[in-house]
């Protein structure tokens, strides 16, 4: 049973990268990279209960920590750039 | 009553797993980036907490359960803010949203 | 100071889980960590205005967190209908409403749990005019008839 549905979140984060691949926008392949971060965080927590040990659903915690904190910094750089775009053409 | 629990898990478990093929679908079937971003929002929260319920029921009474919720309340809190956060940024920066044309709302 | 007690017992509980150690020197760690938390958001509150979200502290808070519940589910199931149904059943709108709370807790509560119903997200905050990005125009009226504004208002009197 934890195999379905380890095989279901993995076929998520295929069609997640698929999209990042395909993604016409930079933001749709940002939102295609959180979503794949999200949903291993999901993997290592099965995973962890799988093998009964909890210090693998101590690396999920990090691992969603990471990963919002490399979204906030991706999204924090385009607004920095646009700063700085503005200042250079004024 | 182990056998309840453990038929409860697996159904969690497996309407998680489909609602998160859903939103990945979606991600193909909406237009442009704001519609994607509510199919995503739905594998955020209903897969992300059907998942952690089914997993809650199988670790049982153990330090393995505190870590699960503490696990699913920093997804819950982080989730919306990176949505915010992204949507504000693609307004400012990317494309136009495509809006419903048929009448203007105030 | 029943605020610091209630977040220092917060931050306890915190370490305890993460740790599961209880040895007399990790214990140690764990309360220096807990004091020195304390005292860096002790001199944030000059900058930001409060302490701890008194939003926090209200008893009213899980009833709400079991409306919040019960309301995500509903506009789950309406989003996954509509993916099935494909692209031709949206109609995405942006609406604007206004948010009745005073506090800046109230407001980025309010706005969060705008972003966490799947069909509706925050797009910007000025003062308490809220922007909202919603997939389909049914989801933006529910949104405008002001119950979870109510609600989120309510938990702000302690």
């Amino acid at each position: 049973m934890f195999l379905a549905v380890s095989i279901a979140i993995m076929i998520v984060m295929v069609l997640a990268l698929v999209r990042a691949f395909l993604g016409p926008t930079l933001f749709d392949r940002i939102l295609a990279v959180n979503m794949f971060g999200t949903k291993i965080v999901l993997l290592v927590a099965v995973l962890g209960v799988v093998s009964d040990q909890s210090s693998f659903v101590d690396i999920a915690l990090v691992y969603a920590l990471i990963n919002f904190i490399a979204m906030i910094a991706v999204l924090r750089f385009f607004e920095y750039e646009r700063r700085t775009r503005e200042r250079e053409s004024s | 009553m182990e056998l309840l629990i453990d038929v409860a898990s697996w159904i969690c478990l497996l309407t998680g797993g489909f609602v998160g093929i859903t939103g990945a679908i979606g991600l193909f079937r909406f237009p442009d980036i704001y519609t994607r971003l509510h199919a995503s929002s739905i594998t955020d929260t209903s897969c992300m907490g059907l998942i952690m319920l089914g997993l809650i029921l199988q670790a049982g009474l153990s330090v393995l359960l505190l870590k699960l919720l503490l696990v699913m309340l920093i997804l819950a809190y982080t989730s919306p803010t990176v949505a915010h956060i992204l949507i504000k940024t693609a307004r400012r920066e990317g494309p136009e949203p495509i809006l419903d044309n048929k009448e203007v709302e105030s | 100071m029943k605020v610091v007690i209630n977040f220092g017992i917060i931050l306890t509980g915190f370490w305890l889980i993460n740790s599961g150690y209880f040895k007399p020197l990790l214990l140690g760690f764990g309360f220096l960590s807990v004091v020195i938390v304390i005292a860096i958001t002790w001199r944030m509150k000059e900058k930001d205005g409060e302490f701890f979200p008194l939003i926090m502290m209200s008893l009213r808070l899980p009833g709400y967190l079991l409306w919040m519940i019960g309301q995500i589910i509903k506009s789950n199931m309406d989003v996954i209908r509509r993916i099935w149904l494909g692209s031709k059943s949206i109609s995405p709108t942006i609406v604007t409403c206004k948010a009745g709370q005073k506090s800046d807790a109230g407001k980025v509560l309010y706005a969060n749990s705008i972003t966490m119903t799947p069909g509706t997200i925050t797009m910007s905050i000025h003062d308490d005019i809220l922007e909202v990005h919603a997939l389909t125009r049914q989801a933006a009226k529910d949104l405008q008839l002001g119950e979870m504004d109510r609600r989120v208002t309510v938990l702000e009197d302690v």
